[in-house]
């Protein structure tokens, strides 16, 4: 029997898992994927946002300055990356700027420190790559940008480090209340027993609601793409670059990665398929066509990639974060779209602040709150684009497998988001059949078994005959 | 650690400009090479096509690798493996130049030489440079890589392929997976030629009918976890594609063969100016950078279809680093030169040749366009080679076709799975099959050495298959 069980690995169950590991509680995280961190919590675009988009009054706008406050302690405690390069909002006409003016009164009122609206000449100083026709911009210097994977992986590990135990490959797919407990049965048959249960189901949230509680919920996805670009061109601008919100959110933005890429993105389009990740012809070119308005260039021929996530949008306008009144000991963390990943730490805090109302426990006397990510090796380049080592790739294989409490194979992407193999310019097409070896070798299995991201995404077809 | 000469990657280009330098009397010479072993890229082209120019003998990529690790071995050049070079500071008239060195066994550490010579090769161009939009399942690889998985490892990456883009790697590969058992449903290339040698074509498409979509393009991706199919559309004169021609292919692999990028980073890092035609370093007519004492060769350069002229380029680059050195005198920069990529023919398809009796000879790069008469007499009237091969290929194909085969064997015991083989003479083409199954039910225990026969008269052809690499 576990005192909590958390739903969903992405990174609002990881912050919470964290959190809750600094009491003397037994908790579980169940991840029906082959890692975790591969939902929205690995597509999105790596905004650390200063906290002026969110309406006054709302959780959300709340949680949002909270978790960017606390992002550059958690990333020096955590040792994932994070750079505070500060973020614009462009206004291209003198119609715009009571909007921005809006946004800034806006951002003063959720207590967001710093925000003033500069004039073109000032725009043009700080970012020189910036349009001619930009005409104001307003200036968050508590923007920040962090690495989505590592956030993740760091608030797992550390959470694991502290006695929470993970189990993946478990979707679970029925949940029962008894008197004194919840049943939960994972589709490959197993069950466990919880307490309380904490659902961060993600876009799959309102199907694990539904398990337990009537009360109606919906989310639908919201598809964003992105494409992201060479090293070469990674300091084509040094801010993070939006343009004024519409009514389908922020926007697209530019912006430097914290290893020096160049991302765009994201599109705001809705869908239906939760399973929708795919990029489309028209997505991408809106895409470009979208961030062109914002700078002099677009460097089109250094793309390396693109990708799609999706976001949780719930119609409420804000995060659903509450224990559900049908069904005591349930806590709905839902509808967590922008600035889900901002808020990660606060809505931890939060959550664990529900849980000491319904289930009171002492701290755990043993908590440790730092964690080391993996350093540079000294030894063979396995991956020749990001110059990754492979002392560092068989650190990622074997913290992946210390991870997890059940058995499991490690993909090659569950190696590309910890320490960056494939990540580079060749994307991969020179590293894959030595990361595979090397996964064989620790794991001791046949190179035929490994996959791209899990079960069914198996690379090869077997030894040629 | 010190050399006179440092040389940047050892494959063909590398090796060569080694040999080259020794020969003009410098010896104390250092290869870099990050991978296990010698050869570059040619380690993993098991098939034919080399050394017709340097060895005047078609030998297939492993046999022509082979040749110079033999001249390297001989001459005690040495090297490091497993050695990467991340990063060259220039000389700067007081200090040599400096290259920083990653090993597996003793880490990083830093090489001071008095010439570098950049041989790094190039790597393909990635999916998202051709921006396909679609899901991101397993089963999409650039064609270099799973003709690595396949002739180095022996892993088949899937069974049902289809090729995105028509360079050289991508033919030789439908022709591997071909060979292997795979079903091969079409190469699909945008433009309305192709990139790849015309020989390429004719013996890797046309002799396994394997269909080559001209203006074509690929516009969707299907699958989640594993690819599922793609959407293959025929494209307008600006290479936008017609929805109406949409066509959806099931398969589980596809292969990308857009081009290969010159491998400059270092380059960069090193000050050096790179051509934007080319991706290759600017040079001067001795093959030497904007930064003097730098030394640029094979397809670090630009991009080469033929391992030869690698390697007579990389020796006269040998050469002059080789001068430099001895005289102590460093070359006045003459003026910047662009490289030159040969000319190339460009592919007819197979319905345009004018007459019925014309046929491509497939005998050396150059693909002559040979005209077959037959006379009243029966004897044959041959025009349009340029060479006596063209003469005997186009004979022998009306009369009794025949084919060289090169394949994998597999191996117990070794370092891989398999070793390269080929066949020592043409077999009747009818016979291919027949062939590749008992190369398929052969297995060999390591060691095995290049040239140990391993298959006696091969499916009856009289004709023997023997190893092209050692394992
Ligand atoms: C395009 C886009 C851009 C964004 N940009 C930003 C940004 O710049 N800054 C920012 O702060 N936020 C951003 N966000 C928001 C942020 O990414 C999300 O709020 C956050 O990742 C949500 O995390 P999560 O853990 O709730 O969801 P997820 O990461 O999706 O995790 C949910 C997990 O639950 C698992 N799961 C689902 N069903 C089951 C089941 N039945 N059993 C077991 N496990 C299950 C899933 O496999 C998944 O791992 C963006 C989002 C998107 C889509
Ligand atoms: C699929 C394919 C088919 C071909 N078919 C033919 C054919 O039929 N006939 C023909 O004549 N030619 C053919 N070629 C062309 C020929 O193989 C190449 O032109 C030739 O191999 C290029 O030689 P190179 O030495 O410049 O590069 P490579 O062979 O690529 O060698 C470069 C070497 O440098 C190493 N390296 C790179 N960076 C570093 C670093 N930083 N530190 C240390 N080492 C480094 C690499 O590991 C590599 O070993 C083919 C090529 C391919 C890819």
């Amino acid at each position: 029997m576990y005192d909590v069980i958390i739903i969903g690995g992405g990174v609002i169950g990881l912050s919470i898992a964290r959190e809750l590991a600094s009491k003397q509680l037994k908790i579980a995280v169940l991840e029906k994927n082959s890692d975790i961190g591969e939902g929205a919590s690995k597509a999105n675009s790596g905004i650390v946002h200063a906290g002026f988009d969110a309406s006054f009054g709302t959780l959300k706008a709340r949680l949002n300055l909270r978790g960017s406050t606390l992002m550059p302690k958690l990333a020096k405690e955590l040792d994932f990356e994070y750079l505070n390069n500060g973020a614009m909002v462009l206004c291209f006409s003198e119609n715009e700027k009571p909007k921005l003016e809006e946004l800034l009164a806006r951002g003063l009122k959720n207590g967001v420190t710093g925000l003033e609206i500069l004039s073109q000449a000032e725009v043009n100083k700080k970012e020189p790559s910036i349009n001619e026709n930009v005409k104001y911009a307003l200036y968050a210097p508590s923007g920040a940008i962090v690495c989505p994977f590592n956030l993740a992986i760091a608030m797992a590990e550390n959470a694991r480090a502290n006695g929470v135990e993970f189990f993946r490959e478990k979707k679970v797919i029925i949940i029962k209340k008894n008197n004194t407990c919840y049943f939960i049965l994972a589709d490959d048959g197993t069950s466990f027993e919880a307490k309380v249960i904490v659902n961060c189901a993600g876009i799959f949230a309102d199907e694990i609601h539904r398990l337990v509680s009537s009360i109606p919920l919906t989310l639908a996805p919201r598809k964003g793409e992105y494409l992201l670009f060479d090293k070469t061109v990674g300091n084509t601008v040094k801010h993070t670059l939006f343009q004024l919100p519409t009514e389908y959110g922020k926007g697209v933005l530019i912006t430097p990665t914290v290893h020096g890429n160049l991302l765009i993105g994201p599109t705001a389009l809705d869908i239906e398929d939760k399973a929708g990740v795919d990029t489309t012809g028209d997505g991408l070119e809106t895409v470009l066509k979208k961030a062109a308005e914002s700078i002099k260039e677009i460097p089109r021929r250094e793309i390396i990639t693109s990708f799609a996530g999706l976001r949780a949008n719930s119609g409420q306008g804000d995060f659903i974060i509450a224990e559900v009144s049908d069904s005591p000991g349930f806590i709905d963390v839902a509808g967590i779209d922008s600035p889900g990943l901002t808020s990660a730490p606060a809505i931890g805090e939060y959550v664990k602040a529900l849980i000491a109302d319904i289930l009171p426990a002492l701290d755990n006397p043993h908590f440790v709150s730092k964690r080391e990510g993996i350093k540079p090796g000294n030894n063979e380049v396995i991956c020749r684009c990001e110059t990754i080592t492979k002392a560092e790739i068989l650190a990622a294989i074997q913290r992946t497998n210390e991870l997890f409490k059940n058995p499991g194979q490690i993909s090659l992407d569950s190696i590309k988001r910890r320490v960056r193999p494939g990540m580079g310019r060749c994307q991969a097409g020179f590293c894959t059949p030595r990361v595979a070896e090397l996964i064989a070798g620790e794991l001791g299995i046949n190179e035929t078994d490994i996959t791209k991201s899990g079960r069914g995404s198996e690379i090869l077809m077997g030894l040629i005959s | 650690m010190k050399a006179e000469l440092a040389i940047v990657g050892g494959g063909p280009a590398g090796m060569a400009s080694a040999v080259a330098a020794y020969e003009k009397g410098i010896k104390n010479i250092l290869i870099i090479e990050r991978d296990k072993k010698l050869g570059g890229i040619l380690n993993q082209c098991i098939h034919h096509g080399f050394g017709l120019h340097a060895f005047k003998e078609e030998l297939t990529g492993p046999e022509y690798a082979l040749r110079y690790i033999e001249m390297i071995t001989e001459r005690e050049i040495p090297y490091l493996l497993k050695a990467m070079v991340l990063k060259i500071t220039p000389a700067d008239g007081k200090t040599p130049h400096l290259l920083e060195v990653m090993t597996d066994d003793q880490g990083l550490f830093a090489i001071e030489a008095k010439a570098v010579i950049l041989a790094m090769g190039c790597r393909e161009r990635p999916r998202g440079a051709l921006n396909i939009p679609g899901y991101r399942p397993s089963g999409i690889y650039p064609a270099g890589m799973a003709q690595y998985f396949v002739n180095i490892k022996g892993y088949l990456p899937g069974q049902k392929v289809v090729i995105l883009g028509s360079g050289d790697i991508g033919l030789i590969m439908a022709r591997r997976m071909k060979l292997q058992g795979a079903d091969v449903k079409m190469v699909v290339e945008i433009l309305p030629y192709s990139g790849g040698l015309v020989r390429n074509i004719v013996q890797c498409l046309d002799d396994f009918e394997i269909p080559l979509k001209l203006s074509h393009t690929i516009i969707g991706i299907d699958g989640i976890n594993r690819l599922k199919g793609v959407t293959v559309a025929q494209v307008d004169e600006n290479l936008k594609p017609l929805l109406k021609t949409a066509e959806y292919i099931p398969c589980d692999t596809l292969l990308l063969s857009c081009g290969l990028i010159p491998e400059n980073e270092l380059s960069l890092s090193a000050g050096i100016s790179i051509d934007e035609k080319t991706g290759g370093p600017v040079v001067n007519q001795r093959l030497e950078t904007a930064v003097r004492g730098i030394f640029a060769c094979g397809n670090v350069l630009h991009v080469h279809d033929l391992a030869d002229n690698v390697s007579i380029e990389a020796a006269a680059a040998g050469e002059a680093a080789a001068d430099d050195i001895i005289t102590g005198v460093i070359s006045d920069w003459g003026e910047a030169k662009r490289p030159k990529a040969a000319p190339k023919t460009r592919y007819t398809p197979r319905a345009n040749l004018s007459l019925a009796n014309q046929l491509v000879c497939i005998g050396c790069p150059a693909s002559c366009v040979v005209t077959v008469e037959k006379e009243k007499d029966d004897s044959l009237t041959i025009t349009g080679n340029a060479c006596p091969v063209g003469e005997e290929y186009a004979r022998k194909e009306v009369t009794a076709p025949a084919r060289n085969i090169t394949s994998l064997i597999r191996v117990i015991g070794g370092e891989n799975n398999v070793v390269s083989v080929k066949t020592t003479d043409g077999i009747p083409k009818d016979k291919i099959f027949a062939c590749l199954s008992e190369i398929g039910l052969t297995a060999v225990s390591a060691p095995v050495k290049a040239g140990d026969v391993l298959i006696e008269n091969v499916a009856g052809t009289e004709v023997n298959i023997i190893a092209t690499a050692n394992c």
